[in-house]
């Protein structure tokens, strides 16, 4: 922690937390220009071309509408995810806390799979998982509430309706047929295959406004962090702030899950890896947010060039790539 | 006052243990099934009670017992009131097992998937526990940081193959029908181990509970209570999981609920935990064969549809939620 004065004004600064901050969204760039412009339809010298202005219809084509929508897409979903589990862990004072945690997935896939299973709309599962996402989230919000919500009861509560809500997907999907069934699970682990700027515009706009409020709330989560007591002996109204917080962690989580899929663990993972690669205090609103973005941006990568035979889901690879960065993290501590 | 809450919990098993024997598709009168109980006189009615009901209750029975005894002491461990028996990376562990099972070994019956399963949750285990055993918040990481890879590689082979994906949704859903008694012979020696491990480590867990310094300071070895902890947890929550699947919820919830009648002391939240739990599993069991008649709904469904209310309920009643 160093301290910025400049003529009369005083700035803290965790200069370890904006290096990795700078690192991890030059990271996130470099990442999303090797997607632009490698693949197999198009040369990277066309693609890079293209990137500039002077391409044709059909590169124009592969980078522009194929390409930049799915990346754009990745990235969003990441930071919106990585918000959300920052936003929730910090609320919940709980490592293991996510908006998984809280009904917010669970809904959303709820949503998604009563579309494809029993009303057969494949149009309405995003509407679906938004609509089911949210209503859950609040429910929980609202089935904990008793003068107050604790943030233990919060997520104690929701680990319920999720339970519930899972165990209504599981009936789903053994009482469909094996195809639809299979559909249906595919979406559930996630996946950003298909992606077009429609599915784009709603997850960048709920980050770019969600994004900024977070942030100006983070230091009062810290100071929540330390209790209702104290916090509100300093000075916050402790349960409006918990609304607001879980709203925005709801919301993100919400437009996020419906435009891409319960993308398993980037909530739970980026706020941790995050906390442990800048070593900063706080919930790290920000670094999680890059961090998400990096860790589903090169998942999705990876799970577009793996060989494999069909093309994995991406929320495969987030699972896999971030449980084993974590599991990694966690040995060198172990070691150290 | 607990020493009647635990007998009247016993009555509630028993109770709910002579129903599951005597509800179905079709239901047998209390009288009949003590009577062929005892003296099967091998006609239909006897052939039901032992061959079909039987094997069944017993799995409930240890596989609730396993997974509410799993539950309180993966919280006591962890100190996290969100820690579930899984957490240990066993579920995902034995899932991971019984997924390669049927791709590489074309492995179709539960007997041979109960062994893969059990291997596969011990070596989850011992992953989890290297990484983490020294510290709660450490244990509850490495927990999901390896569970996520297992479900990871789990969802990438059901992904790429519709065949494994086909069977393997039916043993995901967590289901106590369908299993001889031989399952059940398989699995109840590790159950017995892990439940006499798990009743003894009461007094270790009320230390623990009381952090790192403290409990040194009152000259308990903390290491050895961690480890055998583990090995119970891993012995109790492999053995149900192989033998009924992941049931998730209620080894998360029954240590919860019946905090609410115990209060914080490890000794009696163990205690109630081993016969509370499977007589909630009991009853859901029962509750879906007469909800749906004359059709089944698998267990893991159900128990997460009665648990779930229940579990609200608890936790809005009461004030103050301790770990």
């Amino acid at each position: 922690m160093r301290t910025l004065r400049i003529s009369g004004l005083a700035l803290r600064v965790h200069v370890r937390a904006c290096v990795v901050m700078g690192c991890l969204l030059a990271a996130s760039a470099a990442l999303a220009l090797v997607a632009l412009t490698t693949g197999s339809a198009l040369s990277t010298g066309d693609a890079l071309r293209t990137l500039f202005g002077y391409g044709d219809a059909a590169t124009e084509l592969v980078v522009y509408t194929l390409r930049a929508p799915r990346v754009l897409l990745a990235l969003f979903v990441g930071a919106a995810l990585g918000v959300g589990g920052a936003v929730v862990q910090s609320l919940s004072r709980n490592p293991l806390g996510s908006p998984d945690v809280i009904g917010v997935n669970a809904g959303a896939a709820a949503g998604a799979v009563l579309m494809i299973l029993v009303l057969g709309s494949e149009s309405g599962v995003s509407l679906g998982a938004l609509v089911c996402g949210l209503a859950a989230g609040l429910l929980v919000y609202a089935l904990s509430f008793r003068r107050g919500v604790k943030g233990t009861r919060l997520v104690l509560v929701g680990v319920g309706v999720t339970a519930m809500l899972h165990s209504l997907i599981a009936y789903l999907l053994t009482r469909a047929d094996l195809y639809e069934s299979q559909g249906a699970k595919v979406w559930l682990i996630g996946s950003l295959a298909g992606a077009n700027w429609e599915r784009v515009w709603p997850v960048a706009l709920a980050v770019v406004a969600g994004l900024p409020v977070a942030l100006g709330l983070s230091r009062s989560a810290a100071l929540m962090e330390m209790g209702d007591a104290a916090a509100g002996a300093l000075g916050l109204r402790v349960e409006r702030l918990r609304l607001v917080l879980l709203l925005i962690a709801v919301g993100l989580s919400g437009v996020a899950v419906s435009s891409a899929g319960p993308v398993g663990f980037v909530a739970l993972a980026a706020p941790q890896l995050a906390r442990r690669v800048t070593r900063a205090p706080g919930p790290g609103i920000a670094s999680s947010a890059a961090m998400g973005a990096l860790l589903l941006g090169a998942a999705d990568l990876v799970a577009q060039r793996l060989p494999t035979p069909g093309q994995l889901p991406v929320g495969v690879l987030t699972g896999g790539l971030g449980g084993l960065y974590l599991a990694w993290l966690l040995y060198r501590e172990w070691r150290r | 006052m607990r020493w009647t809450g635990l007998g009247l919990s016993l009555a509630v098993l028993v109770a709910m243990a002579a129903l599951s024997l005597a509800v179905g598709a079709q239901a047998i009168p209390i009288g009949e099934v003590w009577q062929q109980f005892w003296h099967p006189d091998g006609g239909e009615t006897a052939a039901v009670i032992h061959d079909l009901r039987l094997p069944r209750t017993l799995l409930g029975l240890c596989v609730g017992l396993a997974l509410g005894l799993a539950g309180a002491l993966m919280q006591g461990l962890t100190r996290n009131p969100l820690a579930d028996p899984g957490l240990l990376g066993v579920n995902s562990g034995a899932s991971l097992a019984v997924v390669c099972s049927i791709l590489f070994f074309g492995a179709h019956d539960m007997t041979t998937w109960v062994w893969f399963s059990m291997a596969g949750a011990l070596v989850a285990a011992v992953a989890v526990y290297a990484l983490g055993a020294h510290h709660p918040t450490r244990l509850v990481l490495a927990g999901s940081a390896i569970s996520a890879s297992l479900v990871a590689a789990i969802n990438g082979v059901l992904a790429l193959d519709s065949g494994v994906f086909d069977q393997w949704r039916f043993w995901d859903v967590g289901a106590l029908a369908g299993r001889s008694l031989d399952v059940v012979a398989q699995v109840a020696p590790f159950v017995l181990v892990g439940s006499l491990l798990a009743l003894g480590l009461g007094r270790g867990l009320n230390v623990i509970a009381l952090g790192e310094q403290t409990g040194r300071a009152l000259g308990v070895r903390l290491g050895r209570t961690r480890l055998l902890a583990g090995v119970a947890i891993t012995l109790l929550c492999g053995a149900a999981t192989a033998a009924a699947g992941p049931i998730g919820f209620i080894g998360l919830m029954a240590p919860h609920a019946v905090r609410a009648f115990t209060g914080p002391d490890h000794r009696w939240v163990l205690a109630y935990s081993a016969v509370l739990a499977p007589a909630l599993l009991l009853a859901a069991d029962v509750l879906r064969r007469v909800v749906v008649r004359p059709g089944e709904l698998e267990s893991g469904i159900v128990t997460a549809f009665v648990g779930g209310p229940i579990f609200i309920y608890l936790l809005r009643r009461r004030k103050a939620v301790a770990a």
